[in-house]
This record gives C-alpha cells, sequence and structure tokens, in this order.
C-alpha cells in the first residue's frame, strides 16, 4: 500500500477529467446550437441600420419670419409591421433669417422631452416642461438648464418657393 | 476563478448537497440504453421535458416580436418570421416543437402504460401526469390560433364547437373560450393570456409535482 502511494501521478490529464470536458463541451456546443438562432433573433434591432428620410414638402418659404413658427409634417417609416397610412408625424420650429432657414427638432437635449417656443411662460425661450430645459431662439442651450447640447435641426432646402425638410442633424447652436 | 467564486458562495450558503441531490442518484440497470438498448423506451419522458424547455425560451423569444392583437397579429408573425434575422428558424422550433411535444409525451404515457409502471404506489404520479397531458394539449390548441391565420381562426372555431358538445357545461365552457359573441378580438386575447400566463403556470407546477414524485418513489422496477 505505501509502496502504491509512492508512485508518481501518470502524466496528462486523468480519464475522469477528460470524459468531463468531453461532456461540458459537446453539451455547450448542442446548447449554442440551439441558443444562437434565438439569440442573434432577439439582438436584430441592434444590427438593423435605420431608414433612409426622404425631404418633406411643409409649405411655401414665404410663411416663416423670424419668430420661430411651427410645422407639422408627416415622415414616411415602417416601425417593424407598422406602417401608418401618410408616415408619422413631426414637428419642426422654423425661424427665417433673410435666406437663412433654420428648422429646429423639437426634442430636448436633456432626455427628449418636446420643446415649445416660449411654453411655460418663459419669453424668447424654448422651453422644456419635463425639467425645465431652456434654449435660445437659434437653439442654444441656457446654460444652468439640464440640456448641455443646442437642440438638433433638420436639414433644409427651398426648391420653387416651397419649403423642405429632411432628415435631423446634429445642431450647431449659433 | 470560477471555482473560488463557486467556493465562495458555497462557504456561505451550502450549496453543494442541494445539486448533489438532484444529480446523483443511480440510474437502474433495466433503464439504461447502455446496458439494454430497448432501455431508450425510457427516455421519453426525458424527452418530453428537453422539448418543453426548447418551447418555453423560443416562446419567450417570439413574444419580443408577437403582438396579440387582430390587427397586428398576422402582421407581426410575418415581420418577425420573414424580416428578422433566424426568426424562421425560431418560430419554425416552437412550431414543430408543439408536435413533437405532443408525440414525445404520448410515446412516454404508452411507455407508462405498458410498462405498468402507473400502478401502486405510484397511481397519484400517474393522476399528475394526465394533468400535464391535458395542460400540453391546452398549450397546442391555444396557441394554434395565435397566427391569426385562416386556418387557426377555423381550427378554434371547430374546437370551440367541440367543447360547446360538452353535456350540461358545454356552452359555459365554449363562452368563457371565446370570451365575446364571435371568435374575435377578445378570444384571441385571452387565448395569448392562456397561453403564455396560466398554462405554462400550471404546467410548471405540475412538471414540479411530477419531478417530485419519481424522485421519492424511484423509478418502477424491471418487467
Amino acid at each position: 500500500m505505501s509502496e502504491k502511494q509512492k508512485q508518481p501521478k501518470k502524466p496528462g490529464i486523468s480519464r475522469r477529467r477528460f470524459l468531463t470536458y468531453t461532456i461540458a463541451s459537446t453539451g455547450g456546443f448542442l446548447a449554442s446550437g440551439m441558443l444562437y438562432p434565438m439569440i442573434r433573433f432577439a439582438i436584430d434591432p441592434l444590427l438593423q441600420k435605420g431608414s433612409d428620410t426622404e425631404f418633406v414638402d411643409v409649405g411655401p418659404v414665404n410663411e416663416f419670419g423670424t419668430e420661430p413658427k411651427s410645422v407639422s409634417f408627416n415622415i414616411k417609416r415602417k416601425d417593424g409591421w407598422y406602417e401608418p397610412k401618410g408616415g408619422e408625424p413631426a414637428t419642426a420650429w422654423v425661424t427665417k433669417n433673410g435666406d437663412q432657414i433654420l428648422a429646429l427638432s423639437p426634442v430636448c437635449k436633456h432626455l427628449g422631452c418636446t420643446v415649445k417656443w416660449e411654453g411655460g411662460g418663459k419669453q424668447d425661450h424654448y422651453y422644456c416642461p419635463c425639467h425645465g430645459g431652456l434654449y435660445t431662439k437659434d437653439g442654444t442651450n441656457v446654460p444652468g438648464t439640464p440640456p448641455n447640447e443646442p437642440l438638433d435641426e433638420y436639414e433644409s432646402r427651398v426648391e420653387g418657393g416651397r419649403l423642405l425638410l429632411g432628415p435631423v442633424k446634429k445642431g450647431g447652436g449659433a | 476563478m470560477l471555482k473560488s467564486a463557486y467556493e465562495w458562495i458555497d462557504r456561505r450558503l451550502d450549496i453543494t448537497p442541494m445539486w448533489r441531490d438532484l444529480a446523483d442518484h443511480e440510474v437502474p440497470e433495466h433503464v439504461n440504453p447502455a446496458h439494454h438498448f430497448s432501455a431508450f423506451i425510457y427516455c421519453f419522458g426525458g424527452l418530453t421535458f428537453f422539448i418543453v424547455v426548447i418551447q418555453i425560451l423560443s416562446g419567450m423569444f417570439l413574444t419580443m416580436y408577437y403582438v396579440p392583437d387582430i390587427q397586428n397579429a398576422y402582421k407581426s408573425v410575418d415581420y418577425l418570421q420573414n424580416e428578422i434575422a433566424f426568426g424562421q428558424i425560431v418560430r419554425g422550433m416552437h412550431h414543430w416543437g408543439a408536435s413533437v411535444a405532443i408525440v414525445m409525451l404520448f410515446l412516454h404515457t404508452l411507455r407508462v402504460f405498458f410498462t405498468g409502471s402507473y400502478k401502486h404506489p405510484r397511481e397519484f404520479n400517474w393522476v399528475v401526469g394526465m394533468l400535464l397531458f391535458f395542460t400540453i394539449l391546452g398549450l397546442g390548441f391555444t396557441g394554434y390560433l395565435l397566427p391569426w391565420d385562416n386556418k387557426a381562426y377555423f381550427a378554434t372555431k371547430v374546437g370551440i364547437e367541440i367543447a360547446a358538445s360538452v353535456p350540461f357545461v358545454g356552452d359555459a365552457i365554449a363562452t368563457f373560450l371565446q370570451g365575446g359573441e364571435v371568435v374575435g378580438a377578445q378570444t384571441l386575447a385571452r387565448f395569448f393570456a392562456l397561453h403564455v400566463f396560466f398554462l405554462p403556470g400550471a404546467l410548471l407546477a405540475l412538471l414540479g409535482a411530477h419531478f417530485f414524485l419519481i424522485r421519492r418513489q424511484g423509478i418502477s422496477g424491471p418487467l
């Protein structure tokens, strides 16, 4: 007995450990074959690229002036299997300064609520009712209020006296 | 790393006896296909459970896209099957798995019947097994309506009329299943609720009882 204990261990892995690894990796392979399609199915939205936005006619350009005016229009968008007839409603706050058109997105850069020109009794500012964010007329965020970026802008274009609005891009403020 | 994490938990919660109790029990020779190949008939219960696990998993994933509403049900199924990666596979697993589950369940029932395993002292587990059988048939019946296509619609109409033919309580059962005056919006909503909440809840409870009883009483002896 004591002699047996002195024998050096055989090199390599034991039969038990080999079988454990073999069974675990076979089981893991089978389980991943089952789980991969389901997980890929669930994370599909992460790997979908967004749809392109077309330019939309929102009305004659001479309707707008230096005072921000909100326009409602519809963007064609397919939300999964749901595609509303005429598109999803959207809003822009448009100002015209000479030839310069500024079409601001009403989505607050703090946490995504909807801002309103001179809302909440705030003179000469865009006001967000959720947390009191303020922006000046050109969309610049007012320091000391929650948002830390200027409002986004719609790409705009004038064709034959009509204003067309396109995709949203990052706003420059001034 | 994994080992030391396990030991850290085990020192505090003493979890080893729990899984040892589940994992360490001898498989008797007469149910082990390694000894007698014909013992594969004892695998059907385990296979049924395996299919049920696949059904629960694939069903959970399907509800990420499915909408139980008469306007959107068919469209959402069409969308998830044709426009989402692996949608056809995941829905296919649930669709074919439903049939395979019932086949396996039936083979398991036949094995228990022809080996006489339902006899004393395991009568109660046979009863639990029969309740499981009807629960799984119910899952098949309620799930069939959910895609809201023609086949689903008329299969459910027929199923509800058959239910109505039960003496005395038939009309009550039919009204309970149908919800409204026609097979429609309310039927779909309640079939969805039954399919994803009530019946799976009953299924898990009954499975727990089924497994508890078989561990308590052991597998029946050889023929």
